[in-house]
């Protein structure tokens, strides 16, 4: 089981009020785990990756285990932390703006 | 009897405001989909009850959403919009070729006769259509790839398909504008277009007879006779007889040369509303006053309507889909500032009061009229 934090404005998009658990085990990347999220959450498609490219939106990160994953290749293996659920995947909306 | 909904969009949500026939007293429901920007949403005239919203945001992109009740519930429609084919690039603001990308929905124009029929215009400047209430999104690509697509350039707030007309005598004509490539005819439900900006005057454009480059506000037709157009162009005001193949200048005597909003009196075909504003730079009301004008023999003369509309110290602005009318015999005229406020006159721009004095920004403003 992956878990997984989205930020406010997804939340609210996903009808989800807290954390997110996915039904995801063993060696999970971070494209299992969007594909996962678009899959139980239909109005997440385009929201975290762009529709063309499928490309990182530029203002949406991912952390785990206090470390930015942002720039990871997507198929890369998710830390072990995160693979036991001890601790959650982070997806954020930078900082910036209003 | 029948009510009246002004669909408020914002840069913080939307807003639905609805009163009775009179529309002396109101009801404020909102912000919906707080938070994020709603540049437009818009009821279908086939069904009241349908509403289609483009909601989007820099962070998360664009969304869909739709409501079959009136804007008591929304769910989430199809939000991709994918240009068909190889993008191929348009002109950058420095002359150079750029790539054709999707940044957000503009106006969303429903279907007069279908509900589940529905057009978004688009920056990158570009024209969809869904068929199926939202849930999938097919480009009219002839629109794209007219042979003037790959010159045409952004204007200062993007390059942005702002305005959608349908001709209600023909269901397969339809009218676009575009920041800053100008205004577009399709006479074949899309798949050709023409450009529309013969007469069109813009400064620094060398060429006085130039097909595209053209910064179009916004156009608007009355749906008795939809051969006349008019515009509010980032100069001048305009107007057309024969579905835009040529253009005179109507701005007579209006106090200035630029605007954004337009709009057309519900019954009276020659009764046209802009609301001016002090030059490209400024961008607020000439003299710090808020006045709508109107003419009522299609141009040329003008004349303020101040009534209720602060007429010192305002320094808002009006953008180009904030401005609509409704349909009760006496026509009600709306508009919307980005100081938060939505005026509305139900005597045909007479007399005006606010509606709400604090929303956010906003960005649009729509009126349906519910029997």
């Amino acid at each position: 089981m992956i878990r997984v934090v989205l930020p406010y404005h997804l939340r609210t998009l996903a009808g989800v009020a807290d954390e997110v658990e996915l039904p995801l085990d063993g060696a999970v990347t971070l494209r299992a785990v969007l594909d996962a999220l678009e899959t139980r959450y239909p109005p997440l498609v385009g929201t975290l990756r762009d529709h063309s490219t499928g490309r990182r939106r530029p203002f949406i990160r991912f952390f785990a285990c206090q470390q930015d994953l942002s720039h990871d290749p997507l198929d890369a293996l998710l830390p072990l932390p995160v693979l036991t659920a001890a601790e959650p995947l982070l997806i954020i909306g930078a900082i910036a703006g209003g | 009897m029948s009510k009246v909904r002004v669909l408020a969009g914002t840069r913080k949500g939307a807003f639905l405001l609805e009163s009775d026939g009179k529309r002396k007293t109101w009801t404020v429901s909102g912000p919906h989909f707080a938070g994020w920007e709603v540049y437009h949403l818009k009821g279908s005239p086939a069904d009241p009850s349908r509403i289609y919203v483009s909601q989007s945001s820099g962070w998360f992109g664009q969304q869909i959403q739709r409501s079959s009740d009136g804007g008591k519930t929304w769910e989430a429609a199809g939000n991709a919009f994918v240009y068909e084919g190889t993008p191929g690039t348009h002109q950058w603001y420095d002359g150079t070729p750029h790539p054709w990308e999707f940044k957000r929905v503009w106006h969303l124009e429903p279907s007069l006769t279908d509900p589940d029929t529905v057009y978004a215009g688009v920056e990158d400047a570009a024209l969809f259509r869904s068929t199926d209430s939202g849930a999938s999104w097919q480009e009219l690509s002839g629109l794209r790839n007219h042979s003037t697509g790959s010159r045409w350039q952004p204007g200062a707030g993007g390059m942005c398909l702002h305005t959608v007309l349908q001709d209600p005598s023909d269901a397969n004509r339809l009218y676009v504008a575009i920041s800053a490539a100008g205004a577009f005819r399709t006479d074949d439900g899309g798949a050709s277009w023409t450009p529309i900006n013969r007469g069109l005057r813009s400064e620094y454009i060398p060429d006085p007879n130039a097909e595209i480059g053209h910064c179009v506000h916004r156009i608007a037709l009355h749906p008795a006779r939809p051969d006349v157009l008019f515009m509010q162009k980032h100069w001048d005001v305009m107007r057309s007889e024969d579905r835009g193949a040529n253009w005179t200048e109507v701005s007579g005597n209006l106090p200035t040369d630029f605007g954004f909003a337009m709009a057309v009196h519900a019954h009276q075909p020659d009764t046209v509303y802009v609301l001016p504003i002090k030059s490209d730079s400024e961008h607020f009301p000439p003299d710090g006053k808020l006045r709508v004008y109107r003419t009522r023999s299609g141009g040329n003369e003008w004349e303020p309507l101040t009534a209720g509309l602060p007429q010192q110290d305002c320094y808002v602005n009006v953008l180009r889909g904030a401005m609509a009318v409704d349909a009760l015999d006496s026509c009600g005229v709306y508009f919307g500032t980005t100081g938060g406020q939505v005026y509305a006159s139900a005597d045909s721009g007479d007399t005006w009061a606010p509606i709400v004095r604090d929303l956010p920004a906003v960005l649009s403003v729509e009126v349906q009229t519910i029997p």
